[in-house]
């Protein structure tokens, strides 16, 4: 009944995580091809650490759950790293043509400041 | 209280952390991860000039369940996108008006929209009150945003109402 | 069972590992570069658990956790090295 569990864990782990690349490999844009890896690949790793902590837990003695560690730590890193980089591309001039016309006042933080982090002030 | 335990829900984290590291539950480690859970906030207390307030713990834990059914649901969505043909998408920037003040509320907001269905946050404005999003299939703009703002939004200004 | 789902693992891995590849060398950006190197540590971090569950050992799971924090600082690094042509301020 675990290994069934385990081993779909495992399998749809493995089939997202593959959509994700795929995603990366031929999407036209990069825009577009942050979607894969931000999402898919985040998920399929999910999938295969889940299918590893039951895994773990039916062999050995005990519950194992410092799986949890990682998917959380990957949760959140995601999302973050495909921020900087959609960020980076508007900086270098990737994203021009499609980008809505700021509203007054409005000045945009590309190339200023980190925003994902507290801020720091330059001393 | 105050003064030795600046932060309880920090140190909670702390402690699940080192433990969740040993994988183990035995009473020294509990003992050790108590007192390093104690002591590292603290020390980084003047790391964080002005805290989050969190107001309602509860509805924080039921905003990540529906968190994790949406990712789950966004990845079925995005896989149909990536495997079905690429020229019938209409990828969009949009921007997104944000009624949020907090900066810690606007961060869980933007890792929120990168991991649910078919938007990634992009950039956010000098003055914070605009985020730029970019959606991978976008059939109508305002509806877009009404969703996010409605799913989203309304429940972590109730969370961290600033 | 268990054996023939980490095959189909292992094999569905491998290949986003090449199709990363292939965007890491084929670009055309430097970001689409960082961004293929950002989802091969996180298809490595997959493989290394996979390999633990593969040969049943827990070992493998220490040298996971360790990828992880390690390829989001390099991502966050590049980042910020093409944002601000500066890394530590």
């Amino acid at each position: 009944m675990v290994e069934l569990l385990v081993s779909f864990f495992l399998v749809a782990g493995g089939a997202f995580a593959l959509i994700g690349s795929i995603g990366l490999a031929r999407l036209p844009d990069l825009f577009m091809r942050l979607h894969g890896p931000t999402k898919a690949t985040t998920l399929g790793v999910g999938g295969i650490l889940v299918a590893s902590m039951l895994h773990f837990s039916a062999i050995e003695a005990g519950v194992s759950l410092h799986e949890v560690l990682v998917a959380v730590f990957l949760m959140i890193t995601a999302p973050v790293s495909a921020h900087l980089v959609a960020r980076t591309m508007i900086h270098l001039g990737g994203g021009d043509k499609g980008i809505p016309d700021a509203p007054p006042g409005a000045k945009s933080r590309t190339g200023m400041k980190n925003g994902n982090e507290p801020e720091l002030e330059k001393t | 209280m105050k003064c030795w335990l600046p932060q309880p829900l920090f140190s909670l984290c702390l402690w699940m952390v080192w433990l969740l590291l040993g994988n183990t539950l035995a009473p020294g480690q509990m003992l050790l991860g108590a007192v390093l859970a104690l002591a590292l906030p603290l020390f980084s207390v003047r790391f964080w000039p002005d805290r989050p307030r969190l107001r309602r713990p509860l509805q924080l834990l039921r905003y990540f369940a529906v968190l994790l059914w949406d990712i789950v649901v966004a990845n079925l969505v995005v896989a149909r996108l990536i495997l079905g043909p690429t020229r019938k998408l209409r990828p969009a920037f949009i921007r997104l008006p944000l009624d949020l003040c907090h900066e810690f509320a606007i961060v869980v907001l933007a890792n929120t929209i990168s991991l649910t269905p078919g938007t990634v946050s992009a950039d956010l404005s000098l003055d914070r009150r605009t985020l730029l999003i970019h959606a991978l299939d976008v059939e109508d703009e305002a509806q877009a945003i009404a969703r996010i703002k409605d799913r989203y939004e309304r429940p972590l200004k109730e969370i961290f109402e600033c | 069972m268990l054996t023939i789902a980490v095959t189909i693992a292992f094999a569905c891995i491998a290949a986003a590992l090449l199709l990363n590849f292939w965007r890491l060398v084929r670009g055309p950006d430097l970001p689409d570069r960082i961004l293929a190197l950002d989802t091969m540590y996180i298809n490595t971090v997959a493989l290394l658990v996979l390999f633990g569950i593969h040969l049943g050992l827990t070992v493998f799971f220490e040298a996971a956790l360790l990828i992880a924090p390690m390829g989001f600082v390099g991502t966050v690094a590049l980042c910020k090295y093409l944002l601000r042509g500066d890394i530590i301020e």
